[in-house]
């Protein structure tokens, strides 16, 4: 044993960069599964996103359709890969790796963020995508710097922030079968009750009030705002890192509190 | 050194410890001291509680009631300083199939802080022990079964642990695997003075390797001492498997439920 004092904050941080690159590590062997990521988004954009255009039923003010669902897909895509990660713990449980961990003296809190950040990183391969499709499309987008920064910052906490809400599940329903009903039941409303691939204005006014408290509503808006070229924000960005920040702590600690479940 | 503040000889002192879930009781009342160094094996049909005792003492269950101090600490009170006492292999596989040896070796010597100017030779040290090092780069989704045990006591006592606790460390293991198995944890408690506590089905396991064992049923301790204590408790001309039979009964198959039978015979599989 070592007896060098180390504060609880520097290590809580250095395990969960630890827990990351090691998540990371296992992807080295494994690429496919970033290739068959890459399709649904484009099913989306090409065929979903390309019909309602034409049809003009969506009111989206100055932009065009297909530019104001590019952000909208991302964020699906970013959703959809994230909210089943849970998986991955459940996978783990069955076999005693979870325990292993458990048994350690790692910081709970960075079992669950290390896992929740190496999701998110992984999830950049669905933004390279979507941009590529994007230019394809001629969707007019913002290549400054500073936006594609913000752009790369968003997608990882929001990836962190649903795979973590994805690990909440698991460790709550324990099995897989449960897992995957619980998955499907949530990705749906998740999806329709955002901004993603309409505006809340066309919303009823009780749905209008359920996307707002729908964290997908203010990752697409932030998207949005800085994919875009000359997208001003409709919620403000500032509301949206506050709200995607705070929601992803909150769960960050539930899921600390509830991650020693998987040991029973 | 992270002083315990007790300087006894006792690694494990067990107290009145007991675990409910529901109505039932797994494990009932079990008080249990272990030297430091001992070899020590926890027998019993499945569904005796040996697992769920191993969980409380490696602090991944909170008791219900009763007490254990783990090397001085408290497992509910002092959780973090058990866990940086102990080692724990779980009966089923817990080294990740997805990264190579080496890597899962590395992880764990990080999330036990070893200094960094350590850790590549305890790394190399510990696969060595465990006659790793050819393999070191491979992925261990292609080890055998034998190795990946090996593996995971090397990932389990990196960090020099005092106690080590395995949950049935050969079940699933060819006999030639399982007698590696052994040697390599009887050299290392000769080496560290490692104290292992172990939960087995396999009697003569027990009675080539143990200092004492004790054996539950039902959730309660029913019997603790030496092999030859015990075998002697029952006459002369006794077998250990005659007072695993009177304590244990005959019953081998007693309230073990389907995830614990599948599971164990998955890790039999993946092992094998």
């Amino acid at each position: 044993m070592t007896a060098t004092f180390i504060h609880p904050l520097t290590s809580f941080v250095q395990k969960t960069f630890v827990i990351t690159e090691f998540e990371l590590r296992k992807l080295r062997h494994d690429f496919t599964e970033l290739i068959t990521r890459a399709l649904q988004p484009a099913l989306w954009l090409l065929i979903f996103g390309q019909v309602f255009a034409r049809s003009g039923a969506m009111h989206t003010g100055n932009i065009p359709y297909l530019d104001f669902i590019a952000p909208g897909i991302l964020a699906q895509s970013v959703l959809f890969v994230a909210i089943f990660y849970g998986i991955n713990v459940i996978w783990e449980r069955d076999l005693g790796i979870v325990q292993k961990f458990l048994a350690s003296p790692t910081p709970r809190a960075a079992l669950v963020l290390g896992k929740g950040f190496s999701a998110g990183i992984r999830t950049l391969s669905q933004a390279v995508i979507v941009y590529s499709l994007s230019l394809l499309l001629g969707v007019k987008l913002n290549w400054s710097p500073l936006a594609l920064f913000n752009v790369l910052v968003i997608v990882i906490l929001a990836a962190t922030l649903f795979s973590t809400f994805s690990l909440v599940i698991a460790c709550i329903v324990k099995t897989r079968e449960r897992f995957m009903g619980v998955g499907q039941v949530l990705t749906m409303p998740l999806f329709f009750a955002s901004n993603a691939i309409y505006p809340t204005d066309i919303m009823p006014g009780w749905l209008k009030m359920v996307s707002h408290l729908n964290p997908l509503t203010y990752v697409v808006d932030a998207l949005r705002t800085c994919m875009l070229a000359g997208s001003p924000s409709t919620l403000g960005l500032s509301l949206d890192y506050a709200v995607i920040l705070m929601t992803m702590t909150i769960l960050v600690f539930v899921g600390a509190r509830l991650y020693p479940r998987l040991a029973t | 050194m992270v002083s315990s503040g007790n300087m006894s000889n006792l690694v494990l002192e067990i107290k009145n410890l007991t675990r409910r879930f529901g109505v039932f009781t797994a494990v009932d009342d079990l008080t249990l001291s272990v030297n430091a160094g001992e070899v020590f094996g926890l027998l019993g049909s499945n569904g005796a509680g040996k697992t769920t005792t191993i969980k409380m003492l490696t602090t991944l269950l909170p008791p219900t009631s009763g007490e254990a101090r783990v090397a001085g600490f408290s497992i509910t009170t002092q959780a973090v300083g058990v866990r940086r006492a102990i080692g724990y292999v779980p009966q089923a596989v817990s080294v990740d199939g997805s990264l190579t040896g080496y890597e899962n070796l590395l992880i764990f010597a990080k999330l036990y802080d070893l200094p960094h100017r350590e850790q590549q030779a305890r790394i190399a040290e510990a696969l060595d022990f465990m006659n790793l090092a050819a393999d070191a780069k491979r992925l261990v989704g292609e080890y055998s079964g034998g190795m990946v045990r090996r593996l995971e006591i090397a990932q389990s006592t990196l960090h020099r642990p005092k106690v080590l606790f395995l949950d049935e460390p050969t079940v699933g293991l060819d006999p030639i695997a399982r007698d590696a198995v052994w040697k390599h944890l009887i050299d290392m408690r000769a080496n560290y003075g490692t104290t292992l506590f172990f939960t087995t089905h396999y009697l003569e396991e027990a009675e080539s390797h143990c200092d004492r064992i004790a054996i539950m049923h039902q959730g309660k301790l029913d019997a603790l001492g030496t092999c030859k204590e015990l075998e002697a408790s029952l006459g002369p001309g006794h077998t250990l498997n005659d007072v695993f039979v009177h304590y244990a009964g005959s019953a081998l198959d007693t309230g073990n439920n389907f995830r614990a039978v599948s599971a164990e015979r998955a890790t039999a599989e993946r092992l094998g």
